[in-house]
C-alpha cells in the first residue's frame, strides 16, 4: 500500500481529527507539531533544572562553604544549614551535565526542530510513523522521571560525573552512590530509545516523503542538519546502550567488564562511552548550524554562500566524528601512538566547521541584515562558536592537552560550544519558528533585551574560564582553596559565579516572553519573516496533515534577492512565470538539479 | 582576579616545549579569532538593512571554498605534525632516559603514596621506604614515576611541571620528568575520584643532589627503626 | 494557487528509496541494531584479547553440539520465514499461516533450548557475576578446580542472553502477524507486515550465526 497522500486522504485526515478528543489530540498526540510543542515544554523545563543545579554549583565555587540564601529547604544528605556537602558537589556536577545533554539539548534540538521542521520543510503531511513519533516522546518524560528520583533515593544522586568513568561508577563502594548510580544507567537505557526511534522516523521520513521537486539539493540546511544528526543518533545511541548495559551489570549483580579485581578493564569503559560521546556532541550542535543558516539567509534576504559546501560540511564532519574519540583519551594510559593518530584526526575535523563558520560569513557578506532577534541569535551563535572551535585547537595538540586536560579550560571550551553554540543556535530557532509553532510573534522589544543581557553575562561567565584553566584549576573540584596555588583564583570563581546568576536571571526575560506571547504577542500570519521555504507556505500554525494538497517544488530553498522576481524572496513552490516561447518551463515532478540549486 | 593567558612558570624541561607550543597556538587562533570576529562586526554593520538597498544575488565562490579548506588544513596539519616530536618525547616508553630515578606512586582514595627503592636500589626488599603526599626528586636528573591506583582512576597532576598521567586501577604507567630548579611544587589530583577529590593535594620538593640525598638517608633511618 | 499547466501534473512524493516506508524503517532501525550488538561484541573481543586466560577451548564448558543443533533449527526457521512471505505474494494465505507457524514454534524453540542450556551451564558453575564464577566444565562432578574466568561468563550471558531476548521479541511479533494473517490482514497486493518480520528474523538469525562462530567455536 503506497503512502502518498492525495487530496482525498488529506480531508479524510482532517475530518478524522475532529473526532479525536482532548487526550488524543494533546496528550497522546501522534501529530509531529503537537509532539514538537511537547518536546518543547519538557525540553525547556529539564534547561530550567539544568540551569538551576548550575547556579548551585556556582554558589560553591563563588563562596566556598557559605550557606546558600534560603538554602536551607535542602535535605541535610545534600546541603545541611545550606553549605552545600563535597558528595552532594560531585552529584551536582554530574547531574547538570546529564540533565542539560540529555535531557534539554537533545530534545530541545533534536526532539522539537526535528518533529516541527522536517515534515514541513519537505512538504510530507507528517512523519513516515506518527505512533511511533509519539512513543518517541513519551519516553524522554518517563526517562527523566527516573533521573529525577535519583536525587531522592538513599546515597543521593549519581556524582561520577556524566562521563561516569569505572571503577568509579562501577560499584558503590566507591562513592556510597549505590541506586542513584543504577538510576542514572536505567534512565539513559531507556532514554536511548527515545532517541533511537526518533531518529527512524527523520531517516525515513526524509528519504521517502519529500514532495515533487524537492531533490536533495533542494532540501533546507535546517532538514538536511536534523537528517545527518538522526544518523548520528542512530549509530551512536546503541553504542552507549551497550555499554550503561555492561556497567549496570557490574553495578548490580557483580559481574566485572570494567572493574580490575575481576580483570575487567576500567579504559574499555572510556573507549565505549566516547566513541558514542564523540558523534553526541556533533548531534549537539548540527542541528544549531541547521537553524542558524536557515536564519542568517532568510534575514539577510541572501542565498546561503556556498550550499553545496555547506551539505559536504555536514556530511564530513559527520564521518570524521566517528574517528576522533580518543582525544578525550589522551591522557589516559592509552597507546601514545594510537594517541597520535587521534592528534591528526582532530585537527582535521575542525576544517568543516571553519568551511561553515566562513559561508556563513559569506552569507552575511553585501547582505541586506533585518536586525531580528533570530538574527541576533544566529550570528553569536556564530561568534560564539568561533571561539569554542579554537579552543578546542589547543586541546587538540595531544601535548598541550597534557597541562589543560581536566582543567577549566575544557570547561569553558565545552560551553563555548554548547551554550554559547547549541544555547544560541536554540534561541534563534524558537524566536523564527515560534510564529509558526503558535500563531503569534514573539515580542521583539523584550527579544532584542534577553538576546543583548544574555549574551554579554554569558561572556563575562564563560570567558574567564579559559584563564582558570591555564592557571592549572581543574574540573569537578568541591574547593579550589585546597590547593595553595589555586587560591589566588577565588576573585575570578566569584567573579564568574556572579556573572552566571546573572545570566540565569535574565532567562527570566525570555520565559515571560514565551509564555505571554502565547495569548498577546502580534498574530503572526502565514510568513512573516518572507522565508522561502514551504513551511511558511502554510498557515500559522498548520492545520492538521499540513497541506491541502501536496506541494510542487520549483527550485532550492536560497532564492533570497533573486532578479527573477520583484520581491526579495521566491518560494520554493511558487511556479515559475510562463516564458513566452510557450510554457515549457513547468517541470516534471522529478527535475534534475539546477546549477546554482 | 585573574584572566591572563599567560602559563605559569614551568620547572621541567619539556615544560618550554610545551609552553612554546602553547603560545604558537595562542598566537595562531588569537590572530584568527581577531580576524574573524572583526569581520562579523564589520559585516554585521556594515550590510545592515537600509532603504533602497537590496542583498546581493550571489550563491558562492568555488575559490573561495577551496581557499578557505587548504589553508586551515596546511595549518591543522602543521600544528599536529609539530605536536608528534614532543609527544613522542614526553609519552614514548622507550624514550625513558635508562638512569631515571625510580619512584612508584600508588594513588588510591584519597592519598599518593611513593615509595622509594631504599640504599639497595630494589623495590620489594626491607629497605622500602613509603612517602605520604610528599615525593622529594633530585634537581636535574630525569625522575621517573611508576603509576598505579589501587581503586579508582586518578589523574597524577604537576601543574609546574606540565605533568599529568592518569592512574588507572590494573594498569601500571610510567610518567618522566625532569626539574629544573629546586623548590616546593604542587601535586594535584586531576580525575574525579570521589568525594575526598579535592583533597588529594600532595608536594613536591625538588632537592639538590647532597639535600635529596640527606632526605633518603633519613627516611631510611626512619624505616629502620620502625 | 498554481498553474493549469501544473494543476494536471500528479502529486507523487519524490521516489526516495523507492521501499515503502515500512520497509525502509526496518532496514534503518536494523542498522542501530548492528550498533548494538557491535558494542557488545567489541567488548568482549576487547576483554578477551587483554585476558585471554579467562576462556577455555572452545567445548570444555559450553555445549556446542548442543547449539549447533540449536543454529540448524534457527536457520531451518529462517526458510520457514522465507517460504512464508513467497507463499504471501502468490496470496496462498493458508500457506502464509502454515509457514508462519513453522517459524513461530522453531524459534520458540530455540529460545526453549538457550534455556535449558542456561540452567544446565549455571548448575556447572559458570556463572557471570565475579564472585559466583565457579566454572567445573561439561559433565564434570561438581567439585573441581574452575575453568576460564568471570569475564567468560559475562561476555557469555550478555551477548546470547540480549540475543535470546531479541529472538523472543521476534517470536512475539510473529504471533501477533499470525494473528493477523488469520483475521486476512494480508493479500497478494499487501502483506508489508509479513515483509519486514521477515526481515527483522533473518537479522537475528544472522547475528546468531555470528554470535555462534565466535562464542561456542573459537
Amino acid at each position: 500500500m503506497s503512502t502518498t497522500t492525495t487530496s482525498e486522504a488529506h480531508t479524510a485526515h482532517a475530518e478524522e481529527h475532529h473526532e479525536l478528543g482532548f487526550i488524543r489530540t494533546y496528550i497522546f498526540s501522534t501529530d509531529h507539531k503537537m509532539i514538537a510543542r511537547q518536546f518543547l515544554f519538557t525540553g525547556l523545563l529539564f534547561l530550567l533544572l539544568g540551569g538551576a543545579l548550575a547556579v548551585l554549583i556556582r554558589w560553591q565555587l563563588g563562596f566556598p562553604g557559605q550557606p546558600l540564601p534560603g538554602g536551607g529547604i535542602l535535605p541535610e544528605t545534600m546541603a545541611p544549614g545550606g553549605i552545600i556537602l563535597p558528595e552532594f558537589y560531585n552529584s551536582l556536577v554530574t547531574m547538570h551535565a546529564t540533565f542539560m545533554v540529555f535531557f534539554a539539548l537533545m530534545p530541545l534540538m533534536a526532539g522539537v526542530f526535528g518533529n516541527l521542521l522536517i515534515p514541513l520543510q519537505i512538504g510530507a503531511d507528517d512523519m513516515a510513523f506518527p505512533r511511533l513519533n509519539m512513543a518517541s516522546f513519551w519516553i524522554t518524560p518517563v526517562a527523566g522521571f527516573m533521573m529525577l528520583a535519583s536525587f531522592f533515593v538513599e546515597g543521593g544522586a549519581a556524582g561520577a560525573g556524566w562521563t561516569s568513568y569505572a571503577p568509579l561508577s562501577a560499584s558503590g563502594e566507591w562513592t556510597g552512590v549505590y541506586l542513584g548510580q543504577q538510576l542514572w544507567l536505567a534512565s539513559l537505557i531507556v532514554l536511548g530509545f527515545s532517541s533511537i526511534t526518533g531518529a527512524i522516523n527523520y531517516v525515513s521520513t526524509v528519504i521517502n516523503m519529500r514532495a515533487p521537486g524537492m531533490t536533495w539539493f533542494r532540501i533546507p540546511l535546517a532538514t538536511w542538519s536534523l537528517f545527518i544528526t538522526a544518523w548520528l543518533l542512530l549509530l551512536a545511541i546503541p553504542i552507549l546502550t551497550g555499554g550503561l548495559i555492561l556497567l549496570l551489570l557490574d553495578q548490580t549483580i557483580g559481574t566485572a567488564f570494567f572493574r580490575p579485581e575481576g580483570s575487567g578493564e576500567p579504559l574499555l569503559w572510556q573507549h565505549i562511552f566516547w566513541f558514542f560521546g564523540h558523534p553526541e556532541v556533533y548531534i549537539l550542535i548540527l542541528p544549531a548550524m541547521g537553524f542558524v543558516s536557515e536564519v542568517i539567509a532568510c534575514r539577510s534576504r541572501k542565498p546561503i554562500f556556498g550550499y553545496h559546501s555547506m551539505v559536504v560540511a555536514l556530511v564530513s564532519i559527520a564521518f570524521l566524528g566517528w574517528v576522533v574519540w580518543g582525544h578525550h583519551m589522551f591522557q589516559s594510559g592509552m597507546n601514545p601512538l594510537l594517541g597520535m593518530t587521534f592528534v591528526v584526526t582532530t585537527v582535521v575535523i575542525a576544517v568543516p566547521s571553519a568551511i561553515k563558520t566562513f559561508n556563513w560569513m559569506g552569507t552575511l557578506w553585501r547582505g541586506d541584515i533585518h536586525y531580528d532577534t533570530p538574527l541576533l541569535h544566529a550570528v553569536s551563535f556564530v561568534a560564539l562558536f568561533i571561539i569554542g572551535g579554537l579552543s578546542g585547537i589547543f586541546m587538540a595538540s595531544a601535548p598541550v592537552d597534557i597541562y589543560i586536560h581536566d582543567t577549566y579550560f575544557i570547561v569553558a571550551h565545552l560551553h563555548y560550544v554548547l551554550v554559547g553554540g547549541s544555547l544560541f543556535g536554540i534561541f534563534a530557532g524558537i524566536t523564527f519558528w515560534y510564529p509558526k509553532m503558535f500563531g503569534r510573534m514573539m515580542n521583539e522589544g523584550l527579544g532584542k533585551v534577553h538576546w543583548a543581557l544574555s549574551f554579554v553575562f554569558y561572556n563575562l561567565a564563560f570567558f574567564p574560564m579559559h584563564n582558570l584553566g591555564v592557571q592549572g584549576m581543574m574540573r569537578r573540584i568541591y574547593d579550589p582553596n585546597q590547593y595553595e596555588y589555586l587560591q589566588s583564583l577565588q576573585p575570578t570563581n566569584t567573579f564568574i559565579s556572579i556573572n552566571v546568576f546573572i545570566f540565569a536571571a535574565v532567562q527570566v526575560i525570555f520565559a515571560f516572553n514565551f509564555l505571554w506571547s502565547l495569548k498577546k504577542g502580534k498574530v503572526a500570519g502565514n510568513n512573516p519573516w518572507k522565508s522561502n521555504t514551504l513551511l511558511w507556505t502554510t498557515p500559522s500554525p498548520p492545520p492538521h496533515g499540513n497541506f491541502p494538497e501536496m506541494p510542487i517544488v520549483y527550485r532550492g530553498p536560497y532564492e533570497y534577492s533573486s532578479p527573477e522576481v520583484e520581491e526579495d524572496y521566491y518560494p520554493q513552490d511558487r511556479p515559475p512565470p510562463q516564458s513566452s516561447s510557450g510554457g515549457h518551463t513547468v517541470e516534471a515532478p522529478n527535475p534534475e538539479p539546477v546549477p546554482g540549486d | 582576579m585573574n584572566f591572563s593567558w599567560l602559563l605559569p612558570e614551568t620547572v621541567s624541561t619539556f615544560g618550554p616545549a610545551l609552553d612554546d607550543l602553547y603560545y604558537v597556538i595562542l598566537w595562531i587562533t588569537g590572530i584568527v579569532f581577531f580576524a574573524t570576529e572583526i569581520t562579523l562586526v564589520v559585516f554585521m554593520v556594515k550590510y545592515r538593512h537600509r532603504e533602497g538597498r537590496k542583498a546581493e544575488y550571489i550563491h558562492g565562490s568555488n575559490k573561495a571554498e577551496v581557499i578557505w579548506t587548504v589553508i586551515p588544513f596546511v595549518i591543522v596539519m602543521g600544528l599536529a605534525f609539530y605536536s608528534k616530536a614532543l609527544w613522542d618525547e614526553i609519552r614514548d616508553p622507550d624514550r625513558i632516559p635508562p638512569d631515571s630515578f625510580p619512584i612508584n606512586v600508588m594513588a588510591s582514595q584519597f592519598e599518593w603514596n611513593a615509595t622509594y627503592a631504599g640504599a639497595d636500589g630494589q623495590f620489594g626488599t626491607s629497605d622500602d621506604f613509603v612517602s605520604r603526599n610528599l615525593l622529594h626528586i633530585p634537581v636535574d636528573r630525569p625522575v621517573v614515576v611508576y603509576l598505579e591506583a589501587e581503586d579508582v582512576i586518578h589523574s597524577f597532576f604537576l601543574p609546574d611541571f606540565r605533568v599529568k598521567q592518569d592512574a588507572v586501577p590494573g594498569m601500571m604507567t610510567p610518567v618522566w620528568f625532569q626539574a629544573t630548579r629546586t623548590g616546593e611544587f604542587t601535586l594535584a589530583c586531576a580525575e574525579l575520584c570521589g568525594l575526598g577529590h579535592y583533597t588529594m593535594d600532595g608536594r613536591v620538593v625538588v632537592d639538590s643532589e647532597a639535600d635529596f640525598q640527606s632526605w633518603l638517608d633519613s627516611q631510611q633511618a626512619e624505616e629502620d627503626s620502625d | 494557487m498554481s498553474n493549469a499547466a501544473v494543476a494536471t501534473m500528479e502529486r507523487k512524493p519524490m521516489p526516495g528509496m523507492k521501499v515503502y516506508n515500512k520497509k525502509l524503517g526496518m532496514w534503518v532501525f536494523l542498522l542501530s541494531e548492528v550498533m548494538f550488538f557491535t558494542s557488545l561484541i567489541g567488548s568482549y573481543i576487547i576483554l578477551r584479547f587483554a585476558h585471554p586466560e579467562h576462556w577455555t577451548d572452545p567445548g570444555v564448558v559450553l555445549n556446542v553440539p548442543l547449539t549447533a543443533t540449536n543454529t540448524f533449527l534457527l536457520i531451518c526457521s529462517s526458510v520457514t520465514m522465507v517460504k512464508a512471505f513467497a507463499a504471501i505474494q502468490q496470496g496462498d494465505v493458508t500457506g502464509l499461516k502454515r509457514w508462519l507457524l513453522a517459524t513461530i514454534v522453531i524459534g520458540a524453540g530455540f529460545v526453549g533450548i538457550q534455556m535449558v542450556e542456561y540452567v544446565a551451564l549455571s548448575g556447572e558453575g559458570f556463572l557471570p557475576a565475579l564472585d559466583a564464577y565457579h566454572a567445573v566444565g561439561r559433565g564434570n562432578p561438581h567439585e573441581g578446580p574452575s575453568l576460564g574466568g568471570p569475564l567468560y561468563g559475562a561476555t557469555f550471558y550478555v551477548m546470547t542472553g540480549f540475543h535470546g531476548a531479541h529472538v523472543s521479541i521476534g517470536v512475539l511479533c510473529l504471533i501477533f502477524v499470525y494473528i493477523q494473517a488469520v483475521r486476512g490482514k494480508y493479500t497478494l497486493a499487501d502483506h508489508e507486515g509479513v515483509e519486514i518480520i521477515g526481515l527483522y528474523w533473518h537479522f537475528v538469525d544472522l547475528v546468531w550465526i555470528i554470535l555462534f562462530t565466535i562464542v561456542y567455536l573459537i
